[in-house]
């Protein structure tokens, strides 16, 4: 990045890249699913109707795609401190491999893929990009989640 | 369930029907406590101002359901969801209703699966594309 950034350095920069969280493993409940669903406003039985949902091509009921999202945090932690005590979430990209199912166990790992300063419509903002991946107890990667947050 | 949509019914250029989404401020604390997600800019106005906000916003998480829920509405029972991206560009507050839109950009084969790549958004009342992102679905052949 730049070499006037007054936040962020270089070196900074490649301390944080390839840091990954400590595996977070979690059991995925059928009522998280339901009340998920609910929340989002998203009728669609296979989320919600168990009966309705046996007869679909899943054969049971699935979470809707975004429903990772709350299998726990993804941020990792940086080895410095940065000035910036606001956060906004930038956005995601997901890529789904496998449907994920009450009673399956998720491991969930972050990892940092890349970190930089930029200076956008609320100032100066740091913007770390994070790749989740979300892996069943069957050791199938059912989801990655790229997600960039926003420091300003 | 939705009506099936098979990959055949579609062309690049299609246009996908609207969703509209009318959030509240009780929505977003259902979703604060069923995503785990309580950063106060989504509940508490106070908190929000002192951010420098001028009210609650909606979780960007939040929004990315609507457009998940707009693609899996989309693609029916019969459909995968393979990709889903969105970026928020713009804060979306309470009380406001929500439009998600979209149309099919890309039309192939791919490793024997029937895709299509999909150009989706989130819109405002205004028109502005507070939300845009894209989505990758596999469509049953008839």
């Amino acid at each position: 990045m730049s070499t006037t950034s007054p936040a962020l350095t270089e070196e900074m920069r490649q301390q944080a890249i390839g840091l990954e969280s400590q595996p977070f493993t979690t059991d995925v409940e059928k009522g998280a699913i339901i009340k998920f669903a609910q929340a989002i406003g998203d009728e669609n039985p296979i989320f919600n109707d168990e009966a309705e949902a046996r007869k679909s091509k899943y054969g049971g009921l699935v979470a809707p795609p975004t429903f990772l999202r709350s299998m726990g945090a993804y941020r990792v932690a940086l080895p410095f401190e940065l000035p910036f005590d606001r956060m906004l979430d930038g956005g995601s990209e997901w890529r789904y491999f496998h449907p994920v199912r009450p009673g399956d166990r998720i491991t969930v790992v972050a990892r940092i893929e890349n970190i930089n300063e930029r200076t956008g419509r609320l100032g100066v903002m740091i913007i770390t990009t994070t790749v989740t991946t979300y892996t069943n107890q069957l050791d199938q990667v059912v989801a990655t989640q790229t997600s960039n947050g926003i420091r300003y | 369930m939705a009506d099936q949509i098979y990959w055949e019914d579609v062309s690049e250029g299609t246009d996908m029907p609207p969703l509209v989404k009318n959030p509240t401020t009780q929505q977003l604390v259902k979703y604060a406590g069923a995503s785990g997600d309580y950063y106060q800019i989504h509940y508490d106005k106070d908190f929000a101002k002192g951010n420098g906000l001028d009210d609650v916003i909606l979780h960007g998480a939040l929004k990315n359901a609507f457009l998940g829920q707009y693609m899996t509405d989309w693609m029916g029972p019969l459909g995968t969801l393979a990709m889903l991206s969105c970026q928020y560009r713009g804060m979306d507050s309470p009380g406001q209703p929500i439009t998600a839109k979209g149309s099919v950009t890309r039309k192939y084969q791919e490793d024997g699966r029937n895709l299509v790549d999909c150009e989706i958004w989130l819109e405002n009342t205004e028109g502005q594309k507070t939300t845009p992102g894209s989505a990758t679905v596999e469509l049953p052949s008839r």
